[in-house]
């Protein structure tokens, strides 16, 4: 293999901070003193996690009257003796803030014992050193405007498209080498799990296989971006993004129906809406001039959050919660930034003081609605709301899946037609407001003019796609890169202010920053390109190098194996048993759940005080239906790491622990689904090698090598053994599960099939996205 | 002075440590017994239990009788002779002062005082008063540190139990027993670390949501994992009908052989992680039910909680299982006991909510006394907020109710390291505001977590760029509490 060496490009400040980064680790343990201190890259995480919070942006806490993170505050003279400063570039003998960091003097040494926090010797001499070298600010990086750089050098056999450049000079840049594509099989398992969510069938593995056309990856890549599911799968994290549920949340909990919404999110990935027009119709469509119902649906994204039912209520309390929680929510999903730090002071780390905060607040603080509507089942959708008939669903909401000729209502956003008044509210009481705002934006990201932008919701849009915006795109495209590679380039998907962390690959952030704008927000495209590059199609075998300098797999020298999203887990093992329905959208339905869950929880009121199981169809629909009622959300689903639905969430843990196991082993959905396919099998002629080969490849989507079928069918003998030996446990598995299949004639066999199926869905690739 | 060392003790995250372990299944065992606590999550540095308290503590382990609903002060712990003599009169708008109200109450044109239907006693040797309704944890009053001046932020059930559970009253935030979990892990490899049962009285019930025992932003295996009454446990605990042990044996065995084929190629540290997660869930399948089999106590035990705790799903059952929760290290038990929210009909749904939680919460700590477990027990007994010491709507002496108070209200404390038999803090005449020693629940948070060893204030976990803490950005240990 050819290697060329990297070079970096020097042109612009802001080439020159990625130069600096790219020589460490972003923020490890790495204790090498580089050459250049850099301000962005090791300065400013220690100055914002360690002094930021009583010599930072909020002016009302800040103590002595200094402030470090601006350069201005840091040069300046002491008030009360105007030859001392606190950084004196150049000079650290003369920078009293260093020297307040090395005193022994315990009293004055910084930071204060009480505040908990220490510098490390590292951390000092780095601020040490960067003080002799000028001690140079430089803006946030998230702040500027990303620009496409020259592609690094890299090897031109290995890349696939221009994403591996840059991966690939960053993995030899730390002696990395990227691996080797991986086999078919497990090439066509991965990008249909990512594409859709499914595993892919036998045929389309089959054909995929069997296909030798140069192109054969990129036709399936194309087919499955055409797959109707493909729009559930992308959905999916965007639910969690938007807090959507079936309930109104709080203690009462009762039925709400938005999921008219969630039915057109999935039709706008499927209809490859722009991220533009995505996020301006959900963001703002009822004041586009001429709003149609299609963009008013697309609004109820600001009206998923909770809703208290609870009797007794401070209406203006929750009126203010609500407007919070979209101030938060807006600031998290789209800007990765944590407005609600500024909720009751001025941000501690980041540039959003409370006045700021409250001018994004304003654009929410529109809506004619009320904090307590009425009690529990008052309403399942609060005004302003919209009524969906039959007729529309007939008309331009083809997509919804309405099931009766009922009228639906779905809450949506409305402004009133005089605009309220907002104020600080001092500490973030509802019932102690300040000053007046007017609307607005912190204008570190970027000025916000009412002139320009216009002062109300779709004026904040039109700031967000403003050209010069430097976030609204990076935070779009680091999520989605998170989607397939289970790490942000930025690892905080949430947070890109001075607390989180630096981009591990600026230079490919930025890259598909612009990129991903200059095609006009094009969201297939931007997936195509993500799934079409050779760093996704890389093998997912650990290489040892990386097990030893990159256990995280930071750098992308393999593909990661990620365990599957607790929705994904439940439609893989429907999907590969081929009883799962592929109905799209609708109300949301429940399931099997164990007994007894909603009843022990509730508070004696309402139509969601029990819990109504579904029959039939309903019961094998994907995990992105089961019905959400936030005081008890699927206990399957919150096991494996869902989100509980209680505010946005950009990013789910995921977690490796018993009670997953015991989900796989005992839930009836899971038992059921080795029924049914054992019991299809079961009438299948062919050898037990081929059957469960066929088994295999259904669940696992590869063919079982000579040792694993011996393992399968050494298990199955003793299984059937047993089961002779015992034939009353065989009815006891044959019946479980409402899905009606004959098991066949001979019942030991099938029963046997059955549990070598459950041991291959508790296999843990199963359920690995390899 | 270490200040932050317990970020440093996060520093080999466990897959970094297992990346470095590579040399294959022998390092990872290694591994397991390293970490103190199966309960793993994934690789994130932060996602694993600290295992490790800040200094010596006096409590191992909390047992929290949340008394879900907020039980009346004033018919309880709380004994305002003023409120009986002055019983049908208006609240002084002296006292009342700017407390915000409830809607429920703010439209009332007088807010008529009442005194306790209930007759009070004094107990012990500090001579504490409690209402006639609570005879048994009467009985005990010398092992029981009573607080009278609980006060809280919110006015609502929600906000207050939230509030009360997570330390904040909106927001997505890690209840205590999650931040207990993190901070301490587990004792018993074969159990959670955070455990929490549901009962219901007969009395006016708010709901319970699972928020309440959330991880928040920790990783999810500090959630509280919640014990039924039905047959399984824990949920999906059980196998399916037809599976029997060896069965289940006979599966995993296979399942580790196939998965270390798998390992043998794909090299993944998290391949044998899963393999240990099917073990420990295959010795919870006995560990548990062997332990929520309540049928085995002796005689002198189950006189001792009552008939009802040989009932599933009850409190006193409740009551007994949290015990054997706790003796088998469980760190954090939590229960809830819905019916409190006496709004009306006061007197009778009091007395029948007294009666199913009275004798077995007294049981449960004469129980561990009596095992030498109380000592390293802290077992915690109240609701979110207390009720107004005027009556809501109509009202005769025999039937009134009362609205939510955050001002003041009663809770009691006893074993693992509080100070026993004291009353702490004082409300005026009127049991409205605190004259002495208030106790906030940033307090209150705070004094818990020092008595487990944890200091509040280092006690952080950084989410989203700030360093999150229980106790907010507040509170203050209260040595007065402290044995």
């Amino acid at each position: 293999m050819k290697i060329f060496k990297i070079i970096i490009p020097v042109i612009l400040a802001a080439i020159c901070m990625y130069a600096a980064w790219s020589c460490s680790d972003a923020q490890g343990s790495d204790t090498s003193m580089p050459d250049v201190v850099d301000y962005n890259f090791h300065i400013r995480p220690i100055l914002s996690d360690r002094c930021f919070k009583c010599h930072g942006p909020d002016a009302n806490k800040r103590q002595a009257n200094l402030r470090l993170d601006t350069k201005e505050g840091a040069y300046a003279a002491f008030k009360d003796n105007a030859k001392a400063h606190a950084i004196v570039p150049g000079d650290p003998s003369q920078s009293d803030a260093f020297q307040r960091l090395i005193t022994k003097d315990t009293s004055l040494r910084m930071p204060s014992m009480k505040s908990n926090l220490v510098l490390t010797q590292h951390e000092i001499d780095l601020i040490e050193k960067w003080i002799e070298q000028g001690a140079v600010y430089k803006p946030h990086w998230s702040f500027m405007k990303p620009v496409k750089l020259e592609l690094p050098e890299a090897d031109e056999a290995w890349v696939r498209n221009d994403i591996d450049y840059y991966v690939y000079a960053k993995m030899k840049e730390k002696g990395l080498s990227p691996s080797k594509l991986t086999d078919k099989e497990r090439l066509l398992k991965r990008v249909s799990l990512d594409l859709t969510g499914l595993p892919p069938t036998l045929e389309m593995q089959d054909r995929f296989l069997n296909d030798t056309d140069p192109k054969a990856y990129e036709k399936i890549v194309n087919e499955l971006l055409a797959n109707k599911h493909f729009g559930e799968k992308m959905a999916a994290p965007w639910l969690d993004v938007a807090r959507y549920a079936d309930s109104h949340g709080y203690q009462d909990d009762g039925l709400r129906t938005m999921w008219p919404w969630r039915d057109w999110v999935i039709h706008a990935f499927n209809s490859n809406y722009s991220y533009k027009k995505f996020v301006t119709w959900q963001l703002a469509g009822d004041l586009i001039p001429g709003a149609n119902k299609e963009m008013l649906l697309a609004t109820g994204f600001n009206r998923n959050h909770k809703i208290t039912q609870e009797g007794g209520v401070i209406d203006e309390e929750y009126r203010v919660e609500y407007i919070n929680d979209r101030t938060s929510t807006f600031g998290k999903s789209f800007l990765a930034l944590t407005f609600e730090c500024s909720k009751c002071h001025d941000h501690k780390y980041d540039p959003i003081s409370q006045k700021d905060y409250y001018s994004t607040y304003a654009f929410f603080n529109q809506v004619p609605e009320k904090g307590l509507f009425g009690t529990i089942d008052a309403s399942f959708a609060d005004p302003p709301n919209m009524r969906i008939t039959s007729k529309d669903v007939n008309s331009l909401l083809k997509f919804i899946n309405k099931r009766d000729t009922f009228a639906v209502d779905v809450m949506v956003m409305k402004d009133s037609s005089n605009m309220r008044k907002t104020h600080i509210l001092s500490r973030g009481n509802y019932d102690m407001p300040t000053f007046e705002v007017g609307v607005g934006i912190p204008k570190s990201i970027l000025p916000y003019s009412t002139a320009k932008y216009g002062s109300n919701r779709l004026g904040l849009v039109r700031w967000m796609f403003d050209d010069a915006n430097p976030l609204t795109s990076r935070v779009f495209v680091n999520r989605i890169w998170a989607q397939f590679f289970g790490r942000g380039i930025v690892k905080t998907l949430g947070d890109f202010g001075m607390q989180g962390e630096l981009p591990t690959h600026p230079e490919l952030l930025d890259w598909l920053a612009v990129d991903f704008k200059a095609h006009h927000w094009n969201m297939k495209r931007l997936v195509k390109q993500i799934v079409m590059s050779a760093t996704y199609q890389q093998s997912s075998d650990v290489p040892s190098a990386a097990s030893k300098s990159d256990p995280e797999n930071i750098y992308l020298s393999h593909s990661p194996r990620l365990r599957l999203p607790a929705e994904n887990v439940r439609d893989h093992v429907l999907a590969s048993a081929d009883i799962l329905n592929p109905e799209i959208g609708g109300p949301s339905v429940k399931p099997y759940q164990p007994k007894g869950l909603w009843e022990m929880a509730t508070s004696g009121r309402g139509s969601l005080m029990t819990y109504i199981q579904d029959h039939n169809q309903d019961l094998y629909r994907r995990g992105m239906y089961v019905f959400i009622k936030r005081t008890v959300p699927p206990p399957s689903m919150l096991i494996f790491d869902a989100s509980n639905r209680d505010q946005c969430e950009v990013q789910r843990g995921r977690t490796n622990t018993p009670l997953q196991a015991l989900v796989m082993m005992n839930d009836p959905h899971v038992m059921e689904s080795s029924r049914v396919l054992a019991s299809h099998l079961s009438a299948e002629k062919g050898s037990l090698d081929v059957v469960l080969s066929k088994a295999f490849r259904k669940i696992i989507c590869r063919k079982p090598s000579e040792k694993e079928l011996i393992i399968l069918k050494r298990y199955f003998e003793n299984e059937q053994a047993s089961f002779k030996k015992e034939p009353n446990k065989i009815e006891k598995l044959l019946k479980i599960g409402e899905y009606k299949k004959d098991p066949g004639a001979i019942r030991f066999y099938t029963a046997a099939l059955m549990q070598t199926i459950q041991l291959i869905y508790n296999m843990e690739e199963a359920l690995i996205r390899v | 002075m270490e200040n932050e060392f317990l970020n440093s003790r996060l520093n080999v995250t466990r897959r970094h440590f297992f990346g470095q372990a590579a040399a294959g299944i022998g390092g990872l065992a290694l591994g397991s017994l390293l970490v103190p606590d199966l309960w793993k999550g994934d690789s994130a540095a932060n996602a694993m239990p600290l295992g490790m308290a800040h200094f010596a503590p006096k409590a191992k382990r909390i047992i929290y009788l949340c008394q879900n609903g907020a039980p009346s002060q004033l018919e309880s712990f709380d004994y305002k002779p003023t409120l009986i003599a002055r019983s049908g009169e208006d609240l002084p708008a002296s006292i009342r002062g700017n407390q915000r109200l409830t809607g429920m109450t703010a439209s009332q044109d007088k807010f008529p005082l009442m005194g306790s239907f209930y007759g009070f006693k004094q107990y012990g040797q500090s001579g504490a008063w409690i209402s006639d309704i609570f005879p048994n944890i009467a009985n005990i009053a010398d092992d029981l540190c009573i607080i009278r001046t609980m006060n809280t932020d919110a006015i609502n059930h929600d906000p207050a139990l939230t509030f009360l559970q997570t330390g904040a009253q909106v927001g997505n935030r890690p209840s205590m027993g999650a931040w207990m979990s993190y901070g301490l892990g587990s004792e018993n490899k074969n159990l959670p670390s955070f455990c929490v049962l549901l009962s219901r009285g007969r009395g006016n019930g708010q709901g319970v949501y699972s928020k309440l025992w959330t991880n928040g932003f920790l990783d999810s295996l500090h959630q509280g994992v919640v014990f039924s009454s039905s047959d399984d446990p824990i949920l999906y605990l059980n196998d399916s009908d037809g599976i029997d042990k060896n069965a289940r044996r006979r599966m995993l065995d296979e399942l580790a052989e196939l998965n270390h084929l798998g390992f043998d190629e794909n090299k993944d540290p998290e391949v044998e992680a899963k393999v240990q997660q099917y073990e420990m869930a295959y010795r919870m399948q006995t560990a548990v039910p062997e332990l929520t089999d309540l049928s085995k106590e002796p005689d002198h035990i189950i006189k001792m909680y009552g008939p009802d705790c040989l009932v599933p799903g009850t409190y006193a059952a409740n009551a007994l299982l949290a015990r054997k929760l706790s003796e088998s290290g469980v760190r954090f038990v939590q229960l809830y006991h819905q019916g409190w929210d006496t709004h009306g009909n006061l007197p009778k749904e009091m007395a029948m909510q007294a009666q199913d939680v009275d004798r077995s919460s007294a049981a449960l700590i004469t129980d561990l006394k009596q095992r030498g477990l109380l000592d390293e027990t802290l077992v915690i007994w109240g609701g979110e907020f207390g009720r107004t010491n005027y009556c809501q709507g109509t009202y005769t002496v025999e039937n009134y109710g009362r609205d939510h108070h955050p001002r003041a209200y009663s809770i009691f404390m006893a074993g693992g390291g509080v100070k026993p038999g004291i009353v702490y803090g004082e409300t005026d005449e009127f049991g409205y505001n605190v004259v002495k020693d208030p106790v906030h629940i940033h307090d209150f948070h705070a004094t818990v977590q020092h008595l487990m060893g944890l200091n509040h204030e280092q006690m952080t976990y950084k989410h989203l760029g700030r360093r999150y803490r229980l106790t907010d950005i507040a509170g203050n240990v209260l040595p007065g509490l402290l044995a």
